[in-house]
């Protein structure tokens, strides 16, 4: 017999794929990119302060979508500068929240 | 047949008891469904102010007269956003409800906080307050902390408590802060309905860096207001 185990992403948080493919999702609607282009995000991807259109409201937004999206709260001192300038800083932020939370 | 669209003024009550003309947005035709639309506040009045020109254009074609007044303070008015308050902006709404003898409400995003009472209709994505504010504030953060000089969620907020503040460009008035903090929604009334997003389809208009439009989401909504309003009559 054998025990039935649950994958260990259902026990420490949504799958980091899906983390990755809600991200995806939230910037697609936030710059207005297709499916291809939101697929082509890469983590050297750059965004605050590489987009013209990616001001500190849209910023603001963006992190307050993540935060409805992924059922989180995203203090102001946890956000750096570093979390918002690349896909992957973002990336990397939305997983310590979703982990942590 | 259509209805040109206009920009007409409307008398909107003012703090000290008087009334100062604002504009609105008006497909006027003398009919008989006619329909008040309260914008969302602030930066995303601008983000949907297109989506929501063509639901009234839709709209008008479907034989429905509609109103979008400028909230005193904001778009073209030459009324003081900071001294605003959205107990006068609630006053005002009701006014304007009035005047154009509104048989029904859509209200768009944070424009619910400010519906009038008493007419059927629906509010557009809803969201409180607290929500509003809590984008706006975080704006200046990220903003201030580009600038050199960062400013903590605490001292903002103290600040626009107690003398008001300047959010992504937006005067609030200490009082105005001090509403938007605590302001729920308006609790659920008799004939008017929540409007989700997934209901409308396509990507929330609100969430796009650049203003955007979406006629499939313009055609959506004005679809769900046309057929109700048309059943209602």
């Amino acid at each position: 017999m054998t025990a039935q185990v649950s994958p260990q992403s259902d026990e420490t948080g949504p799958a980091r794929s899906k983390i990755d493919s809600t991200l995806r999702a939230i910037l697609r609607d936030v710059l207005g990119l297709s499916e291809e282009r939101a697929a082509e995000l890469t983590p050297d991807s750059g965004l605050f302060g590489h987009l013209p259109e990616l001001d500190s409201q849209a910023v603001a937004d963006l992190l307050t979508e993540m935060e409805d999206r992924f059922d989180i709260i995203i203090e102001d001192d946890e956000v750096d500068g570093d979390h918002l300038e690349t896909y992957g800083g973002l990336l990397a932020l939305a997983e310590a929240k979703t982990v942590t939370s | 047949m259509t209805t040109p669209l206009k920009f007409i003024e409307w008398p909107s009550p003012t703090v000290d008891g008087g009334t100062r003309n604002e504009a609105a947005l008006a497909f006027d035709g003398g009919r008989e469904m006619r329909l008040l639309v309260i914008p969302p506040l602030f930066e995303e009045a601008n983000k949907l102010r297109h989506l929501l020109v063509e639901v009234l254009r839709r709209l008008d074609a479907s034989g429905i007269d509609s109103f979008m007044p400028d909230l005193p303070g904001c778009n073209e008015s030459r009324a003081h956003l900071a001294e605003q308050t959205l107990d006068g902006w609630r006053t005002a709404t009701a006014e304007a409800a009035e005047h154009f003898r509104a048989s029904a409400v859509l209200t768009v995003r944070g424009g619910a906080l400010v519906r009038p009472a008493g007419l059927p209709g629906w509010d557009y994505a809803p969201h409180d307050g607290p929500k509003v504010l809590r984008s706006m504030v975080r704006a200046r953060i990220i903003s201030s902390k580009e600038a050199g000089h960062p400013e903590t969620r605490e001292e903002i907020e103290t600040r626009g408590r107690t003398e008001g503040i300047a959010l992504a460009g937006w005067q609030i008035g200490p009082e105005m802060f001090a509403a938007l903090e605590t302001a729920e929604l308006p609790p659920p009334e008799t004939g008017v309905s929540v409007l989700d997003q997934e209901t409308i389809g396509g990507r929330p208009l609100w969430l796009r860096a650049e203003p955007d439009f979406d006629a499939a989401q313009a055609d959506a909504l004005a679809a769900v207001i046309a057929i109700a309003m048309r059943d209602s009559v």
